[in-house]
């Protein structure tokens, strides 16, 4: 089946205009790059066909990676049903927001190196999807973060941008942490990274050690899909030029997390206690997410902020069991997150870089796609029914409801709280006056188009594509039975939050700013973030910086390594300043010299020989 | 007979030597060259060494120690002057002597056989017959490369003793 | 007795020897110098003649020819460069020649 051409084609996007694009037009560069990405979807609808209905997975194995001892990795990729899902949502949307990206960048400087660093994202995205063992997961894992690192600080000269990329990076460092440990206990356990294999034995192995791994895995997943307390890197990751946004930190990227859990759903099935924890962290992120996406002003960090909260969302579904629908909200959050966020892009290359709401305000008129197309979007997210947010969220819902009420009654409220700041910022931006000084155009066609097909995903897409049907069969886990009360009461709270919405910055504008000052403390508390910056900051980052700068550095790296390495030096010069003395430059010395060598060398050779004893 | 002759030579050719180390001016000490030379040459009369008494006398004696006393003459040399001695030169020159010495004594002593005497006339291969059969056959390679040497040499002497042109 | 040890001929080639190194180490002329070299190829002249002697070889006597001639051709070129420095310096004293120090 050729799997491998799916990721390379990208990779021979990055390297064409990575290192030939220099010369290259614009139009030659967005070629190489659209094309690239193109025809990997294609790819994949062709393997996928060309699979049918994927019963079992479908593995190709390329080389051995690794040998050593009872170590044997192979690079390996394999396709089964949950695989094929994560394809053509990489693929799909992410040749949709390759061609918004060519408008969007236009003006932009750093524009082959942008659509370079994008083709090396999917090439390593998709390698993260095809993995057949934990190893080639992780390298596809490291990828991606590399890839966001450079996406994010893509604007390097500006300190802002450069620090975000920094944060991204270390942090999911953190995570990797975790699961580079879970990996090892993996090894430890099952002597093998390879899913088939691993997933075989997992079953028969002590729950303890299942639920270790299973933990350290949800580590490496809160890294990964900015879940508390790991989500600090995804608001500041904004920073990036906002395909960067949609493409890697709302619909693939991020969604890695919930992926590698999906993947591992044998290991949780067996680990109850785990799988409870991932629930959680899962209901804990998406509320406190959503309490900040409340109070914020800039239009990128709102959907930022909404990304942990659906993440979360998405956690909990997999903590409850419900892998099938997990991986639902997954696709439909891909699809309106993406388009939440490229509108967001619209809307901010209409008003010329412009990301403050509270300088937006009445654009309905002016950039109606760009209106209609969130719009689509904003009810998706807000649980309007039968439209895609509606039924994965639901199906989540159900499912957490069965495992523990509580969770399923903080989902509620986050749903309500979610309805909520969409629909705010979706009035703050288009209703009521205009309040900034910019002139407002329409974006061209090659942005508007990606939205247009977005947005009839985001429609329709929940039904088109029933998701958890698909993979029943894969995780072989029982679906919650539809209940019709808790489907009314999580479409109601949707409907609370669009009118509260609607009241307080449609109807009554003012109303906002009173109710905000009227709360004061509280208000400040969610403003600015809960403090949490500050407090890793305060905690973590300073005591970390200054002992590495004061041990690490000053003592142990200048003082003693480089004092070793100098002190050699200097001990070495003082040596051939003591021999300096023998070239005097006078013969008769230089002969005595010889003549001490000499006879020396005789005594020696003598001994040598025997003769002199 | 042997023996008398070896004492009085031997004995003529280590003061000629010590003459050498000792003299102040440059021309005793090649004319005390000369006698250590001459003394050396009955030696290998004494060894059997026929050509190569020979050879000493004219070759070295005649010609090389005629060259250091042109040059010597030539650069109107004077008596040396007393002057101190490097440092080096002072704290190890003596030892080091010394134990060259001792060394090459006892290697001497010990690398001959005993049994071995020297009498004269006891050996006949030193004869100019012995000599040039082995030199344009055993030693023909170093016979022709000395004669390249002495070539360069001549050609070098000349350069560098010449006058500048001016 | 009437026959010389051939160990005597090598103490005395010793004796000469070591009597050429200290006038290489201790004058100060450098044609004195020169010549406390030609000393010391004397004194191992004599030693390659008393081992042929010993093990009844023309071959040692070969290899004193060879000193010899090489003798011969050092000497010619030792005393033109002598010659050269003393045209450029002006002074035969060894001690005075030491541009080659550090």
């Amino acid at each position: 089946m050729q799997l491998w051409l799916i990721p390379l084609f990208p990779l021979a996007g990055f390297l064409v205009n990575g290192l030939l694009g220099r010369r290259f037009s614009r139009s030659l560069v967005n070629l190489f790059a659209i094309a690239s990405v193109l025809l990997s979807f294609v790819w994949v609808l062709k393997t996928l066909y060309g699979l049918g209905d994927l019963p079992a997975a479908h593995v190709e194995h390329y080389f051995t990676w690794i040998r050593s001892g009872s170590l044997d990795i192979g690079c390996d990729f394999s396709v089964d049903r949950l695989t094929a899902v994560m394809l053509l949502v990489v693929t799909g949307i992410g040749s949709l927001i390759h061609i918004y990206a060519i408008g969007y960048m236009a003006h932009e400087g750093g524009y082959r190196r942008f659509f370079a660093y994008l083709n090396l994202f999917m090439f390593f995205m998709l390698t993260l999807v095809l993995a057949a063992n934990f190893a080639l997961l992780f390298v596809g894992w490291e990828g991606v973060g590399l890839c966001s690192y450079l996406l994010i600080g893509f604007y390097f000269d500006k300190p802002f941008a450069t620090t975000a990329g920094n944060k991204a990076f270390i942090v999911n460092r953190i995570g990797d942490f975790g699961f580079s440990l879970a990996m090892f206990l993996i090894f430890v356990n099952f002597q093998t990274f390879d899913f088939a294999r691993v997933f075989a034995q997992a079953p028969g192995a002590p729950v303890g050690t299942l639920t270790l791994i299973g933990l350290l895995l949800l580590v490496g997943a809160c890294g990964k899909s900015a879940q508390l307390p790991l989500y600090v890197w995804l608001p500041d990751a904004m920073a990036g030029p906002t395909p960067v946004s949609a493409l890697i930190h709302a619909a693939t990227m991020v969604t890695a997390g919930v992926y590698m859990t999906a993947r591992a759903w044998v290991i949780y099935a067996h680990a109850p206690a785990a799988m409870h924890t991932i629930a959680i962290v899962g209901i804990a992120t998406a509320f406190f997410a959503a309490t900040i996406g409340l109070a914020q002003n800039d239009i990128k960090k709102v959907f930022a902020y909404s990304t942990v909260s659906q993440l979360g969302y998405m956690f909990v579904g997999v903590g409850s069991g419900a892998f099938g629908a997990g991986i639902y909200h997954l696709v439909t959050h891909a699809f309106f997150k993406a388009l939440l966020f490229l509108g967001a892009g619209s809307v901010i290359h209409a008003l010329s870089g412009e990301q403050d709401m509270s300088k937006m305000g009445g654009l309905w008129k002016k950039i109606p796609w760009t209106f209609g197309t969130m719009a689509c979007a904003a009810m998706a997210i807000a649980g309007v029914p039968w439209l895609s947010g509606f039924y994965s969220k639901d199906a989540i819902l159900v499912a957490a409801y069965q495992q523990a009420p509580w969770i399923y009654w903080l989902g509620v409220a986050t749903a309500g709280m979610t309805a909520f700041y969409v629909f705010r910022a979706m009035f703050l931006t288009f209703f009521g006056d205009y309040r900034g000084d910019r002139h407002p155009h329409e974006s061209p066609p090659v942005m508007l188009v990606p939205l247009v097909i977005l947005a009839l995903l985001s429609l329709a897409g929940g039904a088109l594509f029933p998701v958890p049907e698909f993979l029943r069969g894969f995780f072989h886990a029982a679906e919650a039975p539809e209940d019709f009360t808790l489907m009314a009461i999580s479409v109601a709270s949707g409907f609370i939050g669009i009118a509260l919405a609607a009241l307080m910055y449609l109807f009554k504008p003012g109303m906002a700013g009173a109710f905000a000052g009227r709360i004061g403390g509280l208000y400040k508390l969610v403003y600015n973030k809960y403090f949490v910056d500050e407090a890793y900051d305060a905690a973590l980052v300073r005591p970390l910086v200054g002992g590495s700068r004061a041990v690490l550095w000053k003592a142990i790296d200048a003082a003693g390594i480089d004092g070793a390495v100098n002190g050699v030096g200097a001990r070495a010069r003082d040596v051939g300043a003591l021999l300096q003395r023998i070239q005097s430059g006078n013969i008769r010395s230089y002969a005595t010299w010889v003549a001490l060598g000499a006879v020396l060398l005789i005594f020696v050779m003598g001994l040598a020989g025997g003769i002199v004893r | 007979m042997d023996l008398i002759l070896f004492l009085v030579f031997g004995a003529i050719a280590l003061v000629c030597a010590v003459n050498v180390v000792v003299q102040r001016h440059p021309i005793s000490s090649a004319v005390s060259l000369i006698g250590v030379m001459g003394s050396l040459a009955i030696l290998y009369l004494l060894l059997g060494a026929e050509f190569l008494a020979a050879a000493q006398v004219i070759v070295y004696a005649g010609a090389v120690m005629v060259l250091f006393v042109f040059v010597i003459m030539l650069l109107n040399a004077g008596t040396e002057i007393r002057q101190g001695q490097s440092f080096t030169v002072q704290l190890l020159g003596v030892p080091v002597l010394i134990g060259l010495l001792v060394l090459l004594a006892f290697l001497g002593r010990l690398l001959s056989r005993p049994e071995t005497m020297v009498r004269f006339g006891d050996f006949h291969g030193g004869g100019p017959k012995a000599v040039g059969e082995a030199l344009f056959t055993t030693f023909l390679l170093p016979f022709e490369a000395t004669s390249v040497l002495i070539l360069i040499a001549i050609v070098g002497a000349m350069v560098l003793a010449r006058k500048e042109m001016d | 007795m009437q026959q010389v040890p051939t160990s005597w001929f090598l103490m005395l080639a010793a004796a000469l020897f070591t009597l050429g190194v200290a006038g290489f180490l201790f004058r100060r002329n450098i044609v004195t110098v020169f010549m406390s070299i030609e000393l010391m190829l004397n004194a191992v002249n004599l030693s390659f003649v008393a081992f042929a002697h010993q093990h009844r070889q023309v071959d040692g006597h070969l290899y004193a020819f060879f000193v010899m001639v090489v003798a011969a051709a050092e000497a010619a070129v030792g005393l033109a460069i002598i010659l050269t420095v003393f045209r450029n310096r002006g002074t035969l004293n060894i001690d005075d020649v030491d541009s080659m120090k550090d």
